[in-house]
């Protein structure tokens, strides 16, 4: 037990590995799969991941993203240009068609639209007739999520069973599903948010320009930095500071909020995250702070 | 915050190791010692725990509520399915796969440990080897964890005293002798007080061994160190005549994982089960060309001759080729509520390909309590038996013992596409 003699990889090309052989059965079980792109920096290592796993060849899967129409636009345009690059093909879907609908009905106007996403989600899923989305989770951004397979099946209202899933060994993943259902994929489920940002270091990710140190009219509020937006506009007694931030995450502007930061490079984010207190979600996401379980409540929803 | 400090510097690996123990042996406090002392805990998980600690009328916090991720589990206290937790040093990268102790113990240890290269199997102290210290060791030994970490915990409440340590020693080291575990070890611990975990404390003085996390910093990240035969299932053939660039009209690339071995250019491969031979003309990572693929990495395989190769087949050396078969003997554990039927076929996935198979014969069921053999004619969840499958189309196979990739298989219902079993051929 005390030598290492046989060759082993970094842990880093493990885990690239890893994801390398999750969407390699993905595209090899599954008849119609998706993967989800949002413009985010888990996403975009998967798709670094995609073009290692099926370069020189085309992805065995189309693009999407369930747009909220509440985005950052450095984000969207980033999600743009990064598709165009690949030369793949983007499908987004948005909450808002979901709205003109009426199969979204926000509580009022100002409810903020994340969690509507798994509506536009499971219409999109039906629309095109996906049988697998691959997801850029990760087990260490949620209790709920820890819990939860690499290859998670969905029954045909989009819900998550944790009680009743199946069990996952080796690295035999089970992928099947009738038509209706559906599989959702996380080949990064193992990585960690450093080692995302490793990473992105290692293979010189380009990144949306928010996750970087810029200066940015914000709110305190509830231990949270809230930005102030067109869509999120100060409230009569608000204190508007100018502060310097960045995003840990990116998603919808009305439940996405930065931290206070002067990292304004990949090298300086890797030393703030591997000395943070605070977690990925705890600091940035307004929608995980409703309840213990709000993550889970979502999922079960059919929520990525 | 301040200029970039020093980062760790990863460079042993990735180790995923499994911590078996029961409901009250301290497992959760052990994980929860481990991720906070090796600060992976962070500030508002804490105030979280220390909050529900708090309502819970706990006077300390509990660590064990770090590893309940679920409502249902938060509201009963118990914990249902197999938890992954990560965490890191300076040195190395850990996946931890935490099996809950009680409900479906024996779906959930053989899920948690199918990806372990090591186990921690927790001992109280107090109350020495027991029954289920002898089923945790006899399922670790059964999916084939190489290495074996017996902690006796709960030092703290025998005084520390080295005779318990030693008496637990060779209560275990008597019976793992019959089940053929090799490689153990065994560290005296205080998981609540924190001695030998990653701190020595100052109670311990008389064991002079490593610490629990010295341990597992050492312990090799290979599932095993001999050489093994080169086996590379296909997953995906990647074919993309429709591009624009003419010199990829003829690309045929095998994508697949190197499950075990290494492979170089020019080594000799044969297609199984089709027999048919050829040279690895390149190896690829993304288009991007290698010289050699070893264990576990994704890659693509390009060979020197145009062979119809589809997901499924397996390529080896032509040296090492196994013989594809029609029947299987294996050991199964039985992981659904719906019963085996003898009289059903199921499917079963083994490496990349799939056949349907029928149960030609069950030898004995084991109890894992006291090992005995019994007769059985079907087979419940949590059981777990030594069959005989029958199957509509060969595979080609290894024994599990030598080799996990390839002597391993699932089982699924195709009714529910719900994985039902595991087996281990051999």
């Amino acid at each position: 037990m005390s030598t290492l003699t046989k060759q082993t990889l970094s842990h880093l090309d493990w885990l690239e590995a890893e994801a390398i052989h999750i969407l390699r059965e993905v595209a090899g079980q599954c008849s119609n799969p998706v993967l989800l792109f949002s413009g985010g920096k888990d996403s975009i290592c998967l798709l670094r991941l995609a073009e290692k796993a099926f370069r020189p060849g085309r992805f065995p899967f189309p693009l999407m993203h369930i747009d909220t129409g509440h985005n950052y636009k450095e984000v969207t345009d980033f999600r743009d240009k990064r598709a165009a690059e690949l030369g793949e093909r983007l499908i987004v879907r948005s909450v808002e068609d979901s709205m003109a609908r009426g199969t979204v009905v926000l509580k009022h106007a100002d409810e903020s639209r994340n969690k509507h996403q798994s509506v536009t989600l499971l219409e999109a899923i039906e629309e095109f007739g996906f049988d697998a989305c691959i997801g850029g989770a990760r087990r260490d951004e949620e209790k709920a999520r820890a819990k939860e397979r690499i290859m998670s099946f969905r029954d045909e209202f989009g819900q998550w069973d944790p009680k009743n899933q199946r069990p996952e060994l080796w690295n035999l993943y089970n992928a099947r599903s009738h038509k209706g259902e559906n599989i959702r994929a996380f080949p990064i489920s193992n990585w960690t948010e450093l080692d995302v940002w490793q990473y992105i270091q290692r293979e010189q990710l380009e990144l949306p320009s928010i996750y970087f140190a810029h200066v940015r009219p914000v709110v305190r509020k509830n231990g949270l930095l809230q930005p102030v937006t067109e869509l999120t506009p100060a409230k009569p007694g608000d204190k508007v500071e100018d502060v310097q931030v960045r995003f840990r995450t990116v998603g919808d502007i009305t439940c996405t909020a930065p931290v206070e930061s002067d990292a304004d490079t990949v090298e300086k984010i890797l030393a703030e995250t591997a000395t943070t207190t605070i977690t990925e979600r705890g600091a940035t996401r307004m929608d995980d702070q409703t309840s213990e379980a709000s993550m889970e409540q979502r999922k079960k929803e059919g929520y990525f | 915050m301040s200029a970039p400090e020093q980062l760790p510097e990863i460079d042993n690996g990735l180790l995923r190791f499994l911590t078996c123990g029961s409901v009250d042996d301290g497992k959760s406090t052990l994980i929860g010692r481990l991720l906070f002392d090796s600060k992976t805990i962070l500030a508002d998980t804490l105030n979280a725990i220390e909050k529900t600690s708090a309502k819970r009328g706990m006077s300390a916090v509990d660590l064990s509520l770090l590893t309940d991720g679920l409502q249902a589990e938060r509201e009963q206290g118990i914990t249902i399915d197999v938890a992954y937790r990560y965490f890191s040093t300076g040195r190395r990268k850990y996946i931890i796969a935490d099996a809950p102790g009680h409900e479906q113990y024996t779906r959930n240890m053989v899920t948690a440990a199918s990806t372990a290269n090591l186990a921690i199997i927790l001992v109280d102290a107090r109350k020495g080897v027991l029954t289920q210290t002898r089923r945790h060791s006899y399922l670790a030994s059964l999916v084939g964890i190489p290495h074996l970490l017996v902690a006796v915990n709960k030092m703290d409440l025998v005084d520390y005293d080295q005779a318990v340590f030693e008496r637990i020693k060779a209560d275990y080291l008597a019976f793992a002798d019959k089940l053929g575990i090799e490689d153990v070890r065994f560290i005296p611990i205080s998981a609540l007080a924190g001695d030998m975990i990653v701190d020595r404390g100052e109670r311990l003085g008389w064991y002079d061994g490593p610490t629990l996390l010295d341990i597992l910093e050492n312990a090799p990240a290979a599932h095993t160190e001999q050489a093994e035969d080169f086996r590379f299932p296909v997953q995906f053939v990647c074919r993309p005549q429709d591009s624009a660039n003419p010199e990829l009209h003829d690309y045929r690339g095998f994508m697949g994982r190197v499950e075990s071995g290494e492979i170089a250019v020019g080594d000799a491969v044969t297609v199984l089960p089709s027999g048919a031979t050829s040279k690895v003309r390149r190896i690829e990572i993304g288009g991007v060309p290698l010289e050699r693929a070893i264990h576990e990495q994704s890659v693509a395989l390009l060979l020197e001759d145009e062979i119809d190769i589809s997901r499924g087949d397996l390529i080896v050396k032509s040296a090492e080729a196994p013989e594809p078969v029609k029947q299987i003997d294996a050991t199964i554990c039985w992981l659904a509520e719906a019963p085996l039927s003898p009289a059903r076929t199921y499917l079963v996935r083994h490496t990349t390909r799939e056949v349907k198979a029928k149960l030609a014969r069950i030898d004995y069921r084991l109890d894992v309590n006291t090992l005995e053999r019994e007769a059985a004619t079907g087979l419940a969840m949590n059981d777990i038996a030594r069959v005989t499958l029958k199957l509509a189309q060969p595979i080609v196979a290894d024994r599990y013992a030598d080799n996990r990739a390839t002597g391993a298989f699932i089982i699924i219902d195709e009714s529910t596409n719900n994985t039902v079993g595991a087996g281990m051929i051999g």
